[in-house]
C-alpha cells in the first residue's frame, strides 16, 4: 500500500508538544498481536513526517508459537529522530507491552526510568503463568525503575467497537491499532495517513473495527491525562531531495532490477524460499514487466543451476538464499567459476550453523563465501552495509559479475533485510552503465586460415573470457566443469595447463582490486585506534565513532564494501594505526583475513547473539582499546 | 514430416572437432550417431541447439556435438537446462543423462522438470551400472546384482525409469535401445516434435562393466519374442507373426496372451494420447525383469503448455498491462516525501 498523505504545517504544529530530538519505541506483543504491522505504520507515518529513522523488526522463527509465551513474542523497534541516525537505538525509551510475555522478553532492553505502557487487561492468571511470572509485576514494586502506564487496551478496544456490532473476541484483534493510536498521540504522529491506509487495506467490519480502535487509542491519550503532554520529534534536516522508506530486501531486489536495466539484460532469478531471503523472491516476482523471470525451484541446488543455465543463455542469472542455501549452491558456484560465466549469489545471512536462528541476524557467512567451495575457487564478495545501500551493492555485484564473467557473492543479513531507513532516491540517469557486449564474431584464426571461436581467449586487461550466447551463428562451443585449455576451451588435464588455469582464475579475481573504490578513513586519521568494519555493523560503528569523537577522543574508522578482493590500499592504511579493531557479528572472520593478508595485529570484537551490536558496546570496545594502548 | 523439410545441414555439420573418448564398443556411439544423423532432418540450426549434460559417461555427449553445450554437474542437468529453456524458449534444448545421473543424484530435478513440462528433450542412457566410477550398482540395477559396492548382491529395489517419468506426469514418455538406429531416430524425432518435456529411456549397453545387460530382450535372437513395439492406435501385438498380444484383465492387470486364444478384438489398443497416464504406467510395468517381453516406442504423448513459454507469457502480459518497466517510477512506488526544496 502506498502512503500518499502529505502534512500541512498546521498538522505539524498541532497541540503543544514538548520537543525532543529523538525517541526509540519498541512495540512488543504476541506473534498474533500484529506488532510488526503496528511498528510499520508508526514508521511510515514518521517517514512521511520527515524524521530520520531506523527500524529493527525482531520476531520468532515460529509462525505462531504458543500464544502468550515468551517464545512467541514479536517486537518492532523504531528509532525516530530530528537528525541523521543510523541505528535503531540501543535501549528503547518506550516499551509497549501487549502481554506479560512481551514484558518478560523485552523489559531488560528498556532504559532506566523509561516509559512502559502495558495492556493491563492481559496481566491476569493464565497469561502471567504462560509468561513464567509467579506474581503480577503490575501489583508490586517489580517495575519501580520505570514509569509504568497501565492501559486496559483490550477492554477499551472492545468498548470502542461494541457499537459497531463487533464481538468481544473479534475486537481483540484490533487492539494493536488502539496501541498505535495511543502512541501516535503521545509522539504527535497524525493518524490520518493510517486511517487512509486502513481504508485501502481492510474491508467491512474489520476496517470499521480497526478505525474505531485507532481513534479510540488516540483520543484516550488526549483525554485520559495519563501523560502530562505529548512529545514531538521534528523533521530531520536531511540532505534535500525525494525520500522513500525502504527495507534492505526491497532495496536489494530493486537494485537487481536496476542492474538488469543498466546492463540491458533480462533478469533470471532462480530461488527457493528461505528466511530471511524470501522477500527478494516475492519482490522480484511482482515486477515481470521489467523483463524479470522468476522460478521458484524445487531446491536450492536447482535454483542456482537454473540461474547458471540462464546466464549461459545470455540472461543476468541470479540466485538468492541464506546460509544453508549457500552450502547447497556451493558446487554450482564452483562450476560457475570454472565456466567463467556471470552469476550473482545473494546471501541474506542469519544465525547458524544449520537452521540456527532463522529470523535473527548474524554475519558469519564470510568464511563460506570466501572458502566454501572445493578446489582453488576464488570469487569476488560484495557486502551491503545499510538497508538503502543494498540497492547500490546489488548493482555493484552485478557489474563485477558481468565485467569479469564470474560468480559474485553479495552478502546482506537479516538486520539489513528487514530493517528500514529513509532513502534519498538516486537520479536514475546517474546510475552506471554496466552493460557488457556479447561476442558475435569469431575471435581467432586457425592455422589453415579459417575463422574460429575460442571461448577462453581472454581480454588481456580484465582476463575475462568472451560471452557468446546460443543463437549466435559460428560461435557454437561447449563449456564444462572439466579443466580446459586456456584459449580453446578444449578439455586439458595436463599438469602445466591446470597450474596455468588455477593461476589465471586467481589473477582475474585479484585484478578486480584495481576496479573498486579505495578504502577511506572516516574520523581521525591520526588516531591510535581504527575500526575496520564490513556489512551491517556500519550503523553501530557510525554511532559509536560519532559519540567517541563528540566526547573529544580521537578514533578512525574504515568500512569496506568489497570484502574480496580487498581495496588495494587497505593494508597500508591499517598499518598506520597502533590498534585495529574489527567488530563483526561472528567469531572474527574478517579479522583473520586481515591478519593473514597484512600481518597486522588486528583484534576482533565479536558478538554472536543473533542481535546487532549496540553503539554502546562498540563505544566501550573503543575506550578499552584506547586505555590498553595508553597503558602499553 | 521429414520429407517436407529441406535440410539446412548435413550430419557432418553436427559433429564437433573433439575426439570421442568412450570405450570401444560402448552403446553410446550408436546413440550419438543416431542423434547426429537425425539432426539435419529436424530443420534446425546448429547454433540454436543446446545440449546440456550432467556427469557420467553419457554426459560427455555435448562435447561431441557441434552445437552450444554444457557439461554441468552430476544430476543437475535438468535444472541447468530449465534455466536455458526458460530464459530462451527460442532454443532447442536437449538433456543427455544416465541412470545414476538422472535417477539417483538428480532424481529431484528430473521429476520437477517433467512436472513443469519444460521444453526439453531428455535422453536417459540406461545401462544399469555406474560406468565412469568403474562399476558400482545404479538405481536401475536389478536386485541381487553383484558389483564392486555390492559384493553380496544389491538389496536395493530398482527404479523403472518410465514409471518415475509417468509418475511425474511427463507429457511425453518413450523407450528405445542402442542397437536399432532407425527406431531411435523415430523416437527421438517424435520426442523433439513434442512441445514440453520429452523423456526417452534408451537401453544402452556398457560393454565394460555391465555387458549384455539387455541381451535377453534386445539381442538379435530374442527381439522378435521379447520386444513389444507400441504403435499408437494399433492393437498391441508382438512375436512371430504377432502371435502374442496384451490384454487388460477384469482385475485391471495387463497380461500377455496368445492372440489365437483370445481373438484380436480382445487386445489392448495402444493410445499414447490418453490423458490419464494410468494405462501407460501399466504398460511400463508390464516387464518386471530383463527376461520378459518389454514394450518399446512411445508410451505417452499428450499436449500440455510448456513452462518456458508460459513464463515468457507472464512477462509479456505484465508488460502489456503495466508498460515497460520504469525504474524511476519503481523507486517511488512505496510513497515518497520531499526534504528541503
Amino acid at each position: 500500500m502506498t502512503d500518499t498523505h502529505s502534512f500541512t504545517e498546521e498538522e505539524r504544529q498541532a497541540g503543544e508538544p514538548e520537543q525532543i530530538s529523538h525517541v526509540v519505541v519498541r512495540f512488543a506483543g504476541d506473534s498474533g498481536d500484529g506488532m510488526q504491522l503496528t511498528g510499520d505504520r508508526f514508521t511510515s507515518v514518521s517517514a512521511l513526517f520527515g524524521n530520520d529513522l531506523s527500524t529493527f523488526p525482531d520476531y520468532p522463527a515460529e509462525i505462531r508459537a504458543p500464544a502468550g509465551t515468551v517464545n512467541g513474542v514479536s517486537s518492532f523497534q523504531v528509532h525516530i529522530s530530528d537528525h541523521d541516525i543510523t541505528t535503531p537505538g540501543d535501549a528503547p525509551n518506550v516499551l509497549v507491552a501487549m502481554n506479560p510475555a512481551a514484558l518478560k522478553a523485552d523489559l531488560h532492553r528498556l532504559e532506566q526510568n523509561g516509559l512502559l505502557i502495558v495492556n493491563s487487561d492481559a496481566f491476569e492468571g493464565r497469561d502471567l503463568e504462560k509468561a513464567g511470572y509467579d506474581h503480577n509485576p503490575l501489583h508490586d514494586d517489580f517495575l519501580a525503575a520505570y514509569r509504568v502506564v497501565e492501559v486496559p487496551m483490550t477492554s477499551l478496544t472492545q468498548l470502542a467497537t461494541e457499537p459497531l456490532g463487533v464481538k468481544p473476541r473479534d475486537a481483540e484483534r484490533s487492539k494493536n491499532f488502539f496501541a498505535l493510536g495511543l502512541v501516535s498521540w503521545l509522539y504527535s504522529r497524525p493518524i490520518e495517513p493510517t486511517i487512509e491506509w486502513i481504508g485501502s487495506r481492510f474491508k467491512d467490519l474489520v476496517k470499521e473495527s480497526n478505525l474505531a480502535a485507532l481513534k479510540a487509542g488516540f483520543n484516550y491519550g488526549e483525554t485520559s491525562e495519563l501523560f502530562d503532554h505529548p512529545y514531538q520529534v521534528k523533521p530531520a534536516k536531511l540532505p534535500a531531495g525525494e525520500y522513500t522508506n525502504i527495507t534492505g530486501n526491497v532495496a536489494l531486489a530493486w537494485g537487481l532490477i536496476a542492474a538488469g536495466q543498466l546492463a540491458k539484460l533480462p533478469i533470471f532469478l532462480g530461488s527457493y524460499p528461505i528466511t530471511p531471503a524470501s522477500d527478494i523472491l516475492h519482490e522480484l516476482s511482482k515486477h515481470k514487466h521489467f523483463g524479470v523471470r522468476t522460478v521458484q525451484a524445487e531446491d536450492e541446488i536447482a535454483a542456482a543451476g537454473m540461474a547458471l543455465g540462464a546466464a549461459f543463455a545470455g540472461h543476468l542469472g541470479i540466485t538468492t538464499t541464506s546460509g544453508p542455501g549457500v552450502a547447497l549452491k556451493s558446487e554450482t558456484t564452483s562450476l560457475a567459476i570454472s565456466l567463467e560465466l556471470p552469476f550473482v549469489l545473494v546471501d541474506i545471512q542469519r544465525g547458524g550453523p544449520s537452521t540456527g536462528l532463522p529470523t535473527k541476524t548474524e554475519a558469519a557467512d564470510l568464511n563460506i563465501a570466501m572458502y566454501g567451495r572445493h578446489g582453488e575457487a576464488p570469487l569476488p564478495i560484495v557486502a551491503a552495509y545499510s538497508p538503502a545501500q543494498c540497492f547500490d551493492a546489488a548493482i555493484e555485484a552485478c557489474r563485477i559479475a558481468l565485467k569479469y564473467r564470474t560468480p559474485v557473492i553479495l552478502l546482506s543479513d537479516g538486520f539489513l533485510a528487514n530493517g528500514s531507513e529513509p532513502w534519498l532516491l538516486p537520479d536514475v540517469a546517474t546510475l552506471p552503465d554496466i552493460s557488457t557486449p556479447f561476442q558475435t564474431e569469431p575471435n581467432h584464426v586457425a592455422a589453415d586460415g579459417t575463422a574460429e571461436y575460442w571461448p577462453y581467449l581472454r581480454d588481456p586487461e580484465t582476463l575475462a573470457r568472451p560471452w557468446a550466447i546460443p543463437g549466435t551463428p559460428g560461435l557454437q562451443h561447449r563449456v564444462g566443469g572439466i579443466e580446459k585449455q586456456d584459449g580453446t576451451g578444449n578439455i586439458d588435464y595436463s599438469p602445466a595447463n591446470h597450474s596455468k588455469m588455477v593461476h589465471l582464475r586467481q589473477a582475474k579475481i585479484d585484478g578486480i582490486a584495481n576496479d573498486i573504490p579505495l578504502a577511506t578513513i572516516t574520523g581521525d586519521a591520526d588516531a591510535d585506534v581504527c575500526l575496520l568494519g564490513w556489512g551491517s555493523t556500519w550503523a553501530a560503528i557510525d554511532a559509536a565513532v560519532q559519540r567517541t569523537r563528540r566526547a573529544g577522543t580521537k578514533v578512525a574508522w574504515i568500512h569496506i564494501t568489497h570484502v574480496n578482493p580487498l581495496p588495494p590500499n587497505l593494508g597500508e592504511l591499517l598499518k598506520s594505526f597502533k590498534t585495529v579493531l574489527v567488530p563483526e557479528l561472528n567469531m572474527g572472520q574478517l579479522c583473520r583475513i586481515v591478519r593473514a593478508n597484512y600481518l597486522v595485529d588486528a583484534k576482533p570484537v565479536t558478538k554472536v547473539q543473533g542481535l546487532p551490536f549496540t553503539s554502546a558496546e562498540l563505544e566501550k570496545a573503543i575506550q578499552e582499546a584506547i586505555m590498553q594502548g595508553a597503558g602499553s | 514430416m521429414s520429407d517436407t523439410i529441406v535440410p539446412l545441414t548435413t550430419k557432418k555439420d553436427w559433429v564437433s572437432d573433439q575426439e570421442v573418448r568412450w570405450c570401444p564398443g560402448c552403446g553410446d556411439y550408436g546413440i550419438m550417431h543416431a542423434v547426429q544423423a537425425l539432426m539435419p532432418e529436424l530443420g534446425i540450426a546448429t547454433e540454436n541447439t543446446v545440449f546440456i549434460s550432467g556427469i557420467g559417461c553419457s554426459s560427455r555427449f555435448p562435447y561431441y556435438m557441434n552445437t552450444y553445450g554444457m557439461h554441468s554437474i552430476h544430476g543437475r542437468a535438468p535444472a541447468v537446462a530449465t534455466g536455458v529453456a526458460v530464459a530462451r524458449p527460442d532454443l532447442d534444448v536437449w538433456v543427455v543423462t544416465g541412470d545414476g545421473d538422472a535417477l539417483s543424484i538428480g532424481g529431484n530435478h528430473l521429476i520437477h522438470a517433467l512436472r513443469r513440462n519444460v521444453n526439453l528433450t531428455i535422453l536417459l542412457f540406461n545401462n544399469r551400472i555406474y560406468g565412469l566410477t568403474k562399476g558400482q550398482y545404479s538405481p536401475t540395477s536389478e536386485t541381487g546384482k553383484v558389483t564392486k559396492s555390492t559384493p553380496f548382491g544389491s538389496i536395493d529395489h530398482p527404479f523403472n525409469p518410465l514409471s518415475v517419468a509417468l509418475g511425474a506426469e511427463a507429457s511425453f514418455v518413450a523407450r528405445t535401445h542402442d542397437l536399432d538406429r532407425k527406431h531411435m531416430m523415430s523416437v527421438f524425432r517424435a520426442a523433439h516434435a513434442h512441445k514440453g518435456a520429452s523423456f526417452v529411456e534408451i537401453f544402452q549397453n556398457c560393454n565394460v562393466f555391465n555387458d549384455a545387460a539387455f541381451d535377453a530382450v534386445t539381442g538379435k535372437q530374442a527381439r522378435e519374442e521379447m520386444m513389444i513395439d507400441l504403435v499408437h492406435g494399433q492393437p498391441i501385438r508382438f512375436g512371430a507373426d504377432g502371435h502374442k498380444g496384451v490384454v487388460m484383465g477384469t482385475d485391471g492387470q495387463l497380461r500377455i496372451v496368445e492372440v489365437a486364444e483370445v481373438g484380436e478384438a480382445a487386445l489392448l489398443v495402444h493410445d499414447a494420447q490418453r490423458h490419464d497416464p494410468g494405462l501407460a504406467f501399466a504398460l511400463a510395468r508390464l516387464s518386471h525383469d530383463d527376461h520378459s517381453p518389454t514394450p518399446f516406442g512411445i508410451f505417452r504423448d499428450v499436449p500440455r503448455g510448456d513452462y518456458g513459454t508460459m513464463v515468457g507469457d507472464q512477462v509479456l502480459q505484465a508488460s502489456a498491462k503495466k508498460g515497460p518497466g520504469d525504474l524511476r517510477a519503481l523507486l517511488r512506488s512505496g510513497g515518497t516525501w520531499m526534504v528541503g526544496d
